[in-house]
């Protein structure tokens, strides 16, 4: 055991005086990130994947989740199955395209084949076997512990005992329903993946994807283009609030000036957009009522799913997942989220959103990297400047999307688990 | 109309570059038309992708492109401030096809950026449909194809490829 696990904690926090301190070495020691693998990425739900990404029986993706190699395929008989890519023989990836559609997989060191589902089907000289190999299930590519799916999007999670996806998400699903209720066929992944890094710590993607603090400075170009670019605001300000959803999930839900393609009209969208997006949403209010079409279509929702999958449903939807390679460097992998029945212009808009925001070659997200590129710089003083500040908001009764309560929700969470106490 | 050599197209290739190394963006924009696109698809799309319905990094119409400039010439654009050093190489440069006046050009690229003690390589093939005119061209269409998986190695395209 090391100096910072016998300090049994990483926070300090007297909620008296409304103080909420995280100590930099949570971002720089490598026993840490040691034990978030164990404690954390071994012991959580993981995003996989999303079900529209294997439309039909056959299709696959390899994906690295947690530090495995994972075989997302969908079988024969149309399920869905999460397999560890390595070959039961001698250990080598068996899939080593990054997507596509196959009929079976066929590992090419000594020519064993399987089944969509992973099932041995045949390997070269059968004869020198023993006669019940085939069926033994240690001869099949072996299933992840658990994988399970709300709404499409699929999870999986290594260990066996864990609680059902379900009830960890508890009240994350009702956000998720909403997010998903803007169609009415459901939603897709639209093609492209969008895959990047920082050298940044992990958890500093975490903060900035549900920090309503910082964009007023970090993204002062972003305004200015929104300002400069005719009738690309909306007259909505900035408003809204936060909320804790337990197990380190959180929320922010806010109005916002931009335009969202469901549905919030800004002038430059025109007549034909205005159309479409009334049309949106008198859809909306004749399936769910006028509250919760409103919701659905004024209110962005921030909202991060512990320990790494954030879900922005903002200008556009994005999916985004992030896993540290060291303590200093992130692998982030993003998506954009869409109805599947969107007419062409909607979906067409929804991009041109997306791009002008999201992404590392967004208007935005660069500065983002920047900034927590900046932040991983300033912990090398770490061993002076010991403290992070995070206590704006503290002791308000209804907290603001801009204030730092969802931060304060994902760290006393991922302190339990690397430290086994509650903060 | 004199027939356009290979050489024409480079020397206006290895101008585009130097204004682009120069940090002389508001004169590289200038040598788009009014109705340009700049594109960088993500990596696992077709080359031919459009961002009507698959997502990019970067799918500006000139207007966008313009903002892009202007947002990249401000202390507030924070992954280029200090603006970082760049060298855009250019290469295998080939006039593919003639469409009406207009050309299609393919060339390949290296860029280098460096930027607090990190220097990052960009490299792939760029697609340019070039309008020729007053004895230069202006560029309709520009479509940067990296060859690298995703952005993994660089993190970010906060420059002009």
């Amino acid at each position: 055991m090391n100096a910072f696990q016998r300090m049994n904690t990483a926070l300090m926090i007297d909620e008296g005086k409304k103080i909420f301190k995280v100590s930099r070495r949570a971002f720089v020691d490598p026993d840490i990130l040691e034990a978030e693998r164990a404690q954390i990425f071994d012991k959580c739900w993981l995003y996989l994947g999303h079900s529209s990404e294997l439309a039909k029986p056959g299709d696959f993706v390899t994906r690295s989740v947690g530090g495995r190699n994972i075989l997302f395929a969908r079988d024969g008989k149309g399920n869905l199955k999460a397999m560890l890519n390595t070959c039961p023989h001698r250990g080598a990836q068996v899939c080593r395209e990054k997507h596509g559609s196959a009929k079976s997989f066929q590992c090419f060191y000594h020519g064993w084949v399987f089944g969509l589902d992973g099932t041995l089907r045949s390997q070269p000289g059968e004869s020198s076997y023993a006669e019940d190999f085939k069926e033994r299930s240690t001869s099949n590519m072996q299933q992840v512990a658990r994988f399970e799916s709300y709404r499409d999007l699929n999870f999986l999670c290594f260990d066996k005992g864990v609680e059902s996806l379900s009830d960890y998400l508890g009240p994350v699903k009702e956000y998720l329903d909403v997010i998903c209720d803007q169609a009415e066929m459901g939603m897709i992944i639209v093609g492209g993946t969008q895959e990047y890094s920082m050298r940044a710590n992990w958890k500093l993607l975490t903060e900035n994807s549900i920090d309503g603090y910082h964009a007023l400075t970090t993204h002062a170009t972003y305004l200015d283009y929104l300002k400069s670019a005719t009738g690309a605001l909306a007259q909505v300000a900035f408003e809204g609030s936060a909320r804790d959803l337990g197990k380190g999930h959180a929320v922010l839900e806010y109005k916002a000036p931009w335009g969202r393609p469901v549905a919030q009209w800004i002038p430059s969208w025109g007549e034909e957009g205005k159309r479409e997006l009334t049309r949106l949403y008198d859809g909306l209010v004749k399936r769910f009522g006028k509250e919760r079409a409103d919701r659905i279509a004024t209110f962005n929702r921030n909202l991060f799913i512990f320990p790494n999958l954030v879900i922005n449903d903002i200008m556009a939807v994005t999916v985004r997942t992030y896993y540290p390679a060291a303590p200093d460097f992130m692998n982030i992998s993003a998506w954009a989220l869409a109805p599947k029945e969107e007419t062409e212009w909607a979906r067409k808009y929804r991009l041109f959103n997306f791009l002008e925001f999201l992404g590392p070659g967004g208007f935005a997200t660069p500065d983002d990297v920047e900034a927590l590129e900046q932040c991983q710089r300033g912990f090398r003083n770490s061993a002076e400047a010991q403290w992070n500040d995070i206590s704006k908001g503290m002791g308000k009764d209804n907290p603001s999307y801009d204030d730092e309560l969802q931060m304060r929700a994902f760290w006393s969470n991922w302190n339990e688990h690397i430290f086994k106490v509650p903060a | 109309m004199h027939t356009i050599a290979r050489t024409d197209v480079e020397d206006f290739l290895f101008a585009e570059a130097e204004l682009l190394d120069e940090w002389r963006l508001p004169e590289w924009l200038e040598l788009f038309t009014d109705d340009a696109i700049y594109y960088v698809p993500a990596t696992d799309l077709a080359v031919d992708a459009s961002p009507d319905n698959n997502l990019f990094y970067v799918a500006d119409d000139r207007f966008r492109l313009s903002e892009r400039v202007k947002r990249l010439m401000k202390r507030t654009a924070h992954a280029e401030f200090p603006h970082s050093r760049t060298r855009h190489l250019v290469s295998n440069v080939r006039i593919r096809k003639h469409i009406g006046d207009d050309i299609e050009v393919s060339s390949a690229f290296i860029t280098y950026r460096t930027k607090d003690g990190v220097t990052d390589t960009y490299f792939g093939s760029n697609r340019y449909r070039l309008v020729p005119g007053n004895g230069t061209f202006r560029i309709k269409e520009k479509r940067c194809l990296l060859d690298s998986e995703g952005l993994r190695a660089q993190g970010r395209v906060s420059i002009i490829l």
